[in-house]
């Protein structure tokens, strides 16, 4: 499994450039917007990649809560780590965006602030499980992850239910969307999933490796101590 | 065009940072590890 890692890697690296290429010349320019609207390309398929990230982690966390499996912990872990850092991406993406098109970086939307909310509560998961060395804390945080779940669809439909400044949605909800512009979204989409998986992927094997060393420092303090 | 490209860079620099700061813990745990091995 180990030997795939750079391949993917190389092959993520050419996608991520090609959607790139595809966001900045290919994708047709809006009419009223002009050029500053591809940062949708980066800003949307951020927003989705860290919902699907924060999904996994309540899966997981609901896992851990019945089976107690170690590993479905660290997987919960990693996910709202990265999860976080997508989530980060869209809430400086989005006044980036905001500034030009509203005139304002920032509004108190339900849709932004649901989402700074979200983002909130999983940097408060992140912060319990770096600051707390209780055994309950993967069971406190698991818990925490079902309540920040909970943010998730309100986030995601808020734009549905309430009067917003937001943009309504591209897909679904009566929004309507360009098939050029749709085809170049889902590619950077595609390529931001790549590139969380991998992601991920060396995060979990960096969280094995401190489980390692802390069993090693546990059994050597054990060791001392006999 | 200064806000696109502002808003392209800050997520690649958001990105290297938090891989960043991957490399950074691995390495540290490589080294404890090491260390380990050889207080063993």
């Amino acid at each position: 499994m180990k030997r795939w890692f750079p391949i993917l890697a190389v092959l993520t690296a050419l996608l991520l450039a090609y959607a790139f290429y595809e966001a900045l010349w290919v994708a047709p320019t809006e009419r009223t917007m002009g050029d500053v609207q591809r940062i949708f390309y980066y800003h949307v398929p951020s927003a989705w990649t860290a919902f699907l990230l924060f999904t996994v982690n309540l899966v997981a966390s609901l896992v851990y809560l019945i089976k107690r499996n170690p590993k479905a912990d660290a997987v919960a872990l990693v996910c709202a780590e990265v999860g976080v850092v997508f989530c980060t991406v869209v809430l400086v993406t989005g006044p980036i965006w905001a500034r030009p098109v509203w005139g304002i970086w920032w509004t108190w939307d339900v849709r932004l602030t649901t989402t700074l909310v979200l983002w909130l509560i999983y940097v408060s998961y992140l912060v319990l499980r770096r600051f707390s060395d209780s055994a309950q804390t993967p069971m406190l945080a698991a818990v925490l992850a079902i309540f920040g779940a909970l943010d998730v669809p309100l986030v995601y439909f808020s734009i549905w239910f309430f009067r917003t400044q937001h943009p309504q949605p591209v897909i679904g909800g009566g929004g309507s969307i360009d098939p050029r512009m749709l085809r170049v979204l889902l590619i950077n989409w595609l390529a931001f999933l790549c590139f969380a998986f991998l992601v991920c992927w060396s995060r979990y094997r960096l969280e094995m490796l401190q489980r390692e060393v802390d069993e090693a420092y546990s059994l050597e303090s054990l060791g001392g101590a006999a | 065009m200064k806000y696109l490209y502002a808003a392209y860079l800050a997520t690649w620099v958001i990105h290297a940072v938090y891989l960043g700061s991957l490399v950074r813990r691995s390495s540290r745990l490589r080294q404890q590890l090491k260390d380990l091995a050889k207080a063993r």
